[in-house]
């Protein structure tokens, strides 16, 4: 038997130059249901010019990332449950670190830019080892990538809050995991706003929901920069 | 590669805890303890200077620091000196690869130690 829960969705509206504010929506749900089918519910029954960004609905496209009472959630895979009780409050609101294109959707375009900079494949071979880089050549069957480049870790990222020009975790953990560092991509990746701009927050790991664990690629990362540069001073290749 | 202009008006919020993880505190606790020890070591420098006013002016100071508001703001820099002190032995041994996984239970560990060394100089101070 269904549970009826009484909850206050506070959304973060923007429109073009216009000041921001906040609209209020009471709402009956299911506890058991999604952030986002409430998102929906909204758009559908009470406001058609709320603007929003989803697709699949179960965690693989990764465009659902938002701001949930002031915690990075990719809302589909978001139980109301886990964020309110009955009779609270959901404030849902844009990623931080992008520019917000209307309300809750935002502007990701240098963030896939830089994905595709540094070499990161969506789709791997299923020998792809994601976590702790093992890797089967030889295997031919196809997955996709852990990361759904959802960029909530670039909108939890304290670093990326100052720096915009900073990489981010995503990023630095694609090239970690594409394991090419070529000199495009070292480029990239050994400067000041590469691996060494982590400040080891490690808010990035904590918010990832595919496991990701950015944070640790970031570290091993600039373990094999550090390797690359010893053996480059005593001309180890 | 486009212009990233950067916000150092968004530094305050570096020091917002709410919401935030483990990671995030020791991030946080990192920079004030930091920032602490910064204007410690102006002030100390200040403090030495009264080496050179003779040796009346200096006694005069010492006897001044000797009081229990000046006794608490030394165990603060203590207490600065082994939380950044430790917690930057996590972030270096983290920081190249080893033990990321563990940076909470390294974190929870090294200020545990920090806190017991605390309360030991505390005594140590307040009942000499």
């Amino acid at each position: 038997m269904t549970q009826t829960w009484t909850v206050t969705y506070e959304i973060f509206r923007k429109k073009g130059n216009q000041a921001s504010h906040y609209d209020r929506f009471e709402m009956k749900v299911d506890p058991d249901e999604y952030v986002l089918d409430g998102i929906e519910r909204i758009w559908a029954f009470n406001d058609r010019s709320l603007v929003f960004s989803h697709a699949c609905h179960h965690s693989t496209c990764g465009a659902c990332g938002m701001l949930v009472n002031g915690v990075e959630k990719l809302t589909c895979i978001t139980p109301i449950r886990s964020v309110t009780k009955d009779g609270g409050v959901i404030r849902v609101e844009p990623m931080r670190n992008f520019p917000v294109i209307s309300d809750l959707s935002v502007d990701m375009t240098v963030f896939y830019q830089r994905m595709e900079s540094v070499g990161h494949q969506p789709v791997v071979s299923n020998g792809f080892e994601d976590s702790k880089g093992k890797f089967d050549p030889e295997d031919d069957l196809l997955r996709l990538s852990d990361c759904i480049e959802c960029g909530l870790c670039i909108s939890a990222c304290p670093i990326a809050l100052t720096t915009p020009a900073y990489l981010g975790p995503a990023v630095l953990a694609g090239a970690q995991q594409s394991g090419d560092l070529n000199p495009c991509v070292l480029d990239l990746v050994d400067s000041e706003n590469g691996a060494w701009r982590c400040h080891s927050a490690y808010e990035c790991t904590e918010v990832c929901p595919s496991h990701v664990d950015p944070a640790w690629r970031i570290m091993d990362l600039r373990k094999k920069l550090v390797s690359r540069r010893i053996k480059k001073f005593f001309g180890i290749k | 590669m486009a212009e990233h202009p950067q916000k150092p008006a968004n530094l305050i919020k570096w020091f917002d805890p709410r919401n935030k993880s483990l990671g995030s505190w020791a991030f946080i606790l990192n920079r004030i303890t930091g920032l602490g020890l910064t204007v410690y070591l102006f002030l100390h420098l200040i403090m030495l200077g009264q080496l050179a006013r003779g040796p009346e002016a200096y006694d005069g100071f010492i006897a001044l620091v000797k009081n229990p508001i000046f006794l608490a703001g030394e165990l603060l820099v203590i207490a600065a000196a082994l939380i950044h002190g430790l917690n930057g032995i996590r972030i270096g041994i983290t920081s190249f690869g080893i033990a990321g996984g563990k940076q909470k239970q390294l974190f929870i560990g090294l200020m545990t130690v920090a806190v017991i060394a605390i309360v030991y100089f505390a005594i140590r101070m307040f009942t000499h």
